[in-house]
């Protein structure tokens, strides 16, 4: 299945959650915040938020700026 | 008398021409605690600093702990995933229990997008909503697209947020969002990076004047006279980032900065004397041997 990943295609499995695609991404336990086609996706809700296909999903992190 | 004439005279606008008019003469000589407070906040540090183009984590600490700074921006942008693993988070390096972040929007160039930047960054804060909102209006300049800046801002006010406003050194707009609730006002100094120093004076002078939330001058300092004429003008901070992180000696500047925020704050409770255009004897007059 096809989603946009941070602006740029990837592949996943079918049927992940937004759990097991962080955990994919080896990013679980990462402070990292998450939305899928413009909206939040609360850390609390990752457990089952289904991944649909062409999903659009950015994870962000803090970085340095002014 | 033609030097009486002369004295009262009103001078060409000179560096920081503005006395204040409600001094208070009961002041003490020193200032032991003169915190601000922003959205029941409370600091002591007036100098808020960015925490972008440094070298590196080293120098982003070793500049912002010389500045004394207790509020640091931060930026959110796409993670690199699979990418510098190791490399040390901001927030590792600036940890929450000595800062106060204030994550902003830089890069937002529509509303819509500032709103969902504010919203990602309270999510990765664990609900911590103080943030800097900045809607930008095109590259070359930066200025801020203040009709978005209004919209944003409302939006963001109404999520429950505590916003504080990158703005033009425009009065009326300045009000505007005040009005509105916006928690401080920024506005700027010249364009953010440029180091051009207060292009307009008078405008900062009103708005501080005007308000009844802190003013904070954000962008365009480019030396610590910068930083200082902003608070003798009255404003309640200065935020930067490029005047401390793009000087030569970044850390050293920082301890530059810190103490032209003191001094020019010091020197505006103090209350200037009135410039002249001509000279006025410091020593007696009477009494003179010759």
């Amino acid at each position: 299945m096809q989603i946009y990943l941070n602006g740029e295609e990837k592949q996943i499995p079918a049927n992940l959650d937004m759990a097991g695609l962080i955990g994919l991404l080896e990013l679980t336990g990462q402070r990292i915040a998450v939305e899928v086609n413009e909206e939040l996706v609360p850390r609390s809700s990752f457990e089952g938020h289904p991944i649909m296909a062409n999903d659009r999903v950015e994870i962000i992190h803090a970085v340095g700026g002014g | 008398m033609p030097s009486v004439a002369a004295e009262q005279t009103p001078a060409t606008p000179l560096n920081n021409q503005f006395p204040r008019t409600d001094i208070d003469r009961s002041m003490p000589n020193e200032i032991h605690n003169d915190s601000f407070s922003v959205a029941g906040r409370e600091f002591t540090s007036r100098l808020l600093v960015g925490t972008g183009k440094y070298k590196d984590m080293q120098e982003t600490r070793d500049a912002i702990d010389t500045s004394g700074a207790e509020i640091v921006t931060i930026a959110v942008r796409r993670t690199n995933i699979g990418q510098n693993k190791d490399e040390p988070n901001i927030l590792e390096v600036l940890p929450p229990s000595e800062f106060t972040y204030l994550p902003n929007t830089a890069g937002c160039f529509d509303a819509q997008t500032a709103v969902r930047t504010c919203r990602l960054a309270r999510e990765l804060l664990d609900g911590h909503n103080l943030v800097k909102l900045e809607v930008l209006g095109d590259e070359k300049t930066l200025f801020p697209d203040v009709v978005q800046t209004l919209q944003a801002a409302e939006e963001l006010i109404n999520d429950g947020f505590d916003v504080m406003v990158y703005t033009n050194d425009d009065p009326i707009m300045a009000k505007r969002l005040e009005e509105m609730g916006c928690v401080a006002v920024m506005p700027l100094a010249a364009p953010i990076g440029s180091g051009l120093g207060i292009r307009n004076r008078l405008n900062i002078r009103t708005i501080v004047e005007n308000a009844k939330v802190p003013i904070l001058v954000d962008a365009g300092v480019g030396t610590a006279s910068d930083a200082a004429v902003a608070m003798e003008l009255g404003c309640d901070g200065v935020l930067m980032n490029t005047a401390i992180a793009a000087a030569q000696n970044p850390v050293l500047m920082a301890s530059a900065m810190k103490k032209a925020i003191q001094a020019g704050r010091e020197a505006y409770l103090a209350g200037r004397m009135p410039a002249k255009r001509f000279a006025s004897a410091s020593s007696p007059v009477d009494g003179l041997f010759f």
